[in-house]
């Protein structure tokens, strides 16, 4: 605009026109800024009372993370994608002779998810966990009303069995593991019993060949 | 009024005390429903809501309950400050502030004290509000709390300067400082009020007092005292609990005081503006209050369109601009009666 130092600095050096100029300039651009914001007062406001009145959140938006167990085969896939780590799976091979069904995606299921838990206080909302799902069993919902007076009530758990289930599970597992393995022990001593009937010529050097794992006194 | 409560009580202390506190009855509720106003005003300005939780209706109960906040909260006073200083401090401004309202007519049935030297001492009583800002500054041992102090020191006792020659101009018209006797004069349409009288000076003056009053309440754009982008809160930053209550009360008491005075003296006071329609003791609080309240509006509106003035720009207003126009306003009202 003008120099306003100068009119400060000297009133007389300055011209009395932009004196009274500036007193004119000075009352009508208020009056205008008065104008403006009397306008204002009867334009509707753009808040929004948040908890009463929500905005509708874009389709693709991504908040908390839900787990569709149905589908869940224990792939880890979710898991390795996660760049916070906030996934905390646990899986055990189901038994040939249980049938854990069928994925909506047609894929078999062969893993029991004995423990799912995602720890959504560190989650960070990328949704890279999504995309690698094979059965796209997880999915980032619109949901983002989710606080908790508790930090470890964040750690959500989404295994569909209870820990003493889980435990069940796994003990069964561990048992025909463990079966399992005996046989194949009782089946490679058998073979090497066989073996050792038959006249077999010497080992090359002078190493034992090797002995089967140790059996267990079970 | 006086004279009823007199005849009522039969008790001179008494009746003085009820007379004291009558402007009280009005400032309290006032303080805390123009506090809602400002931020309902400035939220709306400003396309949002302002608070509209609390109460209910828009929020009505907002600054009961920000009261409330205030009474329960801990008084910090800094182990630096001066402690007596410190706590007068805030308590003068109020006086300061409150004591004008001694001498302003609230209707024609009701004024504190009637007295002859009226606005001569609304003017003078007021300053006493400067002392109490610049003890609030001092005592707190802050840079911010100084600064803000010496600025509305300097602030306020520049402006006084034209505040008070606009007022003169019309007290020349009127022969008067006695405010009641002011209000009188201007009894009947609103073409009766000095405002529309001697045109334009009165007119000038007026515009000149409004301004000014901005400056010696310390509203924005004159709020440079309190600049909380620069100064934190001026003068009350080291300020807690009921003492900064008593600095916003002050504040807010203040704002009605200029109003109350430039009503008074421009627009009639507590006379209605259509004659004697609606006119009488009890309609004559209803236009003194609406009217009063229609410049605290003003006020408000003006901070929220204008920015803050810098310091040199302040001071140009106040010695350049107001005060050379008063003086022509003075000058043309005084010739206009001589013939």
């Amino acid at each position: 605009m003008y120099p306003r130092c100068r009119i400060l600095v000297d009133a007389l050096n300055v011209p009395m026109r932009e004196y009274f100029r500036n007193i004119y300039r000075g009352i009508w651009t208020v009056l205008i800024g008065m104008k403006v914001t009397f306008m204002h007062l009867f334009t509707p406001a753009v808040t929004i009372q948040y908890p009463d009145v929500k905005l509708k959140l874009p389709e693709r938006a991504r908040n908390r993370l839900y787990v569709n167990m149905d589908d869940c085969i224990g792939c880890f896939q979710c898991d390795m994608a996660c760049p916070v780590d906030c996934f905390k799976i646990e899986t055990v091979k189901s038994l040939p002779t249980e049938d854990l069904g069928m994925t909506s995606t047609g894929q078999k299921k062969r893993l029991w998810v004995t423990q799912f838990d995602i720890d959504i206080a560190k989650c960070c909302y990328c949704g890279l966990c999504v995309y690698p799902c094979p059965t796209e069993c997880i999915k980032m919902t619109d949901v983002y009303e989710f606080s908790e007076f508790d930090r470890h009530n964040l750690i959500y758990n989404y295994a569909t069995v209870t820990p003493a289930e889980a435990a069940e599970i796994k003990a069964r597992t561990a048992e025909y593991e463990k079966e399992q393995a005996a046989k194949k022990a009782a089946a490679a001593q058998a073979a090497a019993a066989a073996k050792a009937a038959q006249p077999a010529p010497a080992p090359p050097s002078g190493n034992p060949p090797p002995s089967p794992p140790a059996q267990s006194p079970s | 009024m006086e004279q009823v409560l007199q005849n009522l009580l039969h008790n001179d202390i008494l009746t003085y005390v009820i007379m004291a506190v009558v402007p009280l009855l009005w400032i309290l509720p006032y303080a805390l429903f123009a506090v809602w106003l400002e931020r309902k005003v400035s939220a709306h300005m400003q396309d949002r809501l302002g608070p509209m939780r609390t109460g209910g209706w828009h929020g009505w109960a907002q600054t009961l309950a920000d009261i409330l906040k205030l009474i329960q909260k801990e008084d910090i006073v800094p182990s630096a400050a001066d402690k007596k200083l410190h706590f007068v401090a805030p308590y003068l401004v109020f006086i300061g502030s409150y004591a004008a309202f001694a001498a302003i007519p609230f209707s024609s049935a009701y004024i504190g004290s009637n007295i002859n030297i009226g606005l001569f001492y609304v003017i003078a009583v007021s300053s006493l509000v400067v002392v109490g800002l610049l003890m609030a500054g001092w005592a707190s041992n802050n840079k911010w709390s100084l600064f803000g102090a010496v600025r509305s020191a300097a602030q306020i006792v520049s402006y006084e300067i034209p505040t008070a020659l606009a007022l003169l101009a019309v007290v020349m018209v009127a022969g008067t400082l006695n405010l009641q006797t002011i209000n009188q004069a201007q009894t009947g349409w609103f073409w009766n009020w000095y405002l529309f009288q001697k045109f334009p000076f009165i007119f000038i003056a007026f515009i000149i007092y409004f301004v000014s009053s901005l400056a010696e309440t310390n509203r924005t754009p004159f709020d440079i005292p309190e600049a909380e982008s620069e100064l934190v809160a001026g003068y009350h930053t080291e300020y807690s609990g009921m003492k900064f209550a008593m600095f916003f009360l002050a504040e807010y008491a203040n704002m009605f005081a200029v109003s109350a005075i430039g009503s008074t003296l421009f627009l009639g006071g507590w006379n209605s503006p259509f004659g004697d329609f609606l006119s009488g003791p009890f309609w004559g609080v209803f236009w003194f209050l609406s009217k009063g309240m229609f410049f605290v509006f003003v006020q408000m509106w003006l901070r929220w369109t204008l920015p803050r003035l810098r310091v040199d720009q302040l001071m140009y207003v106040s010695w350049k601009v107001l005060t050379p126009w008063a003086f022509a306003c003075i000058l043309g009202v005084g010739f206009w009666l001589m013939l």
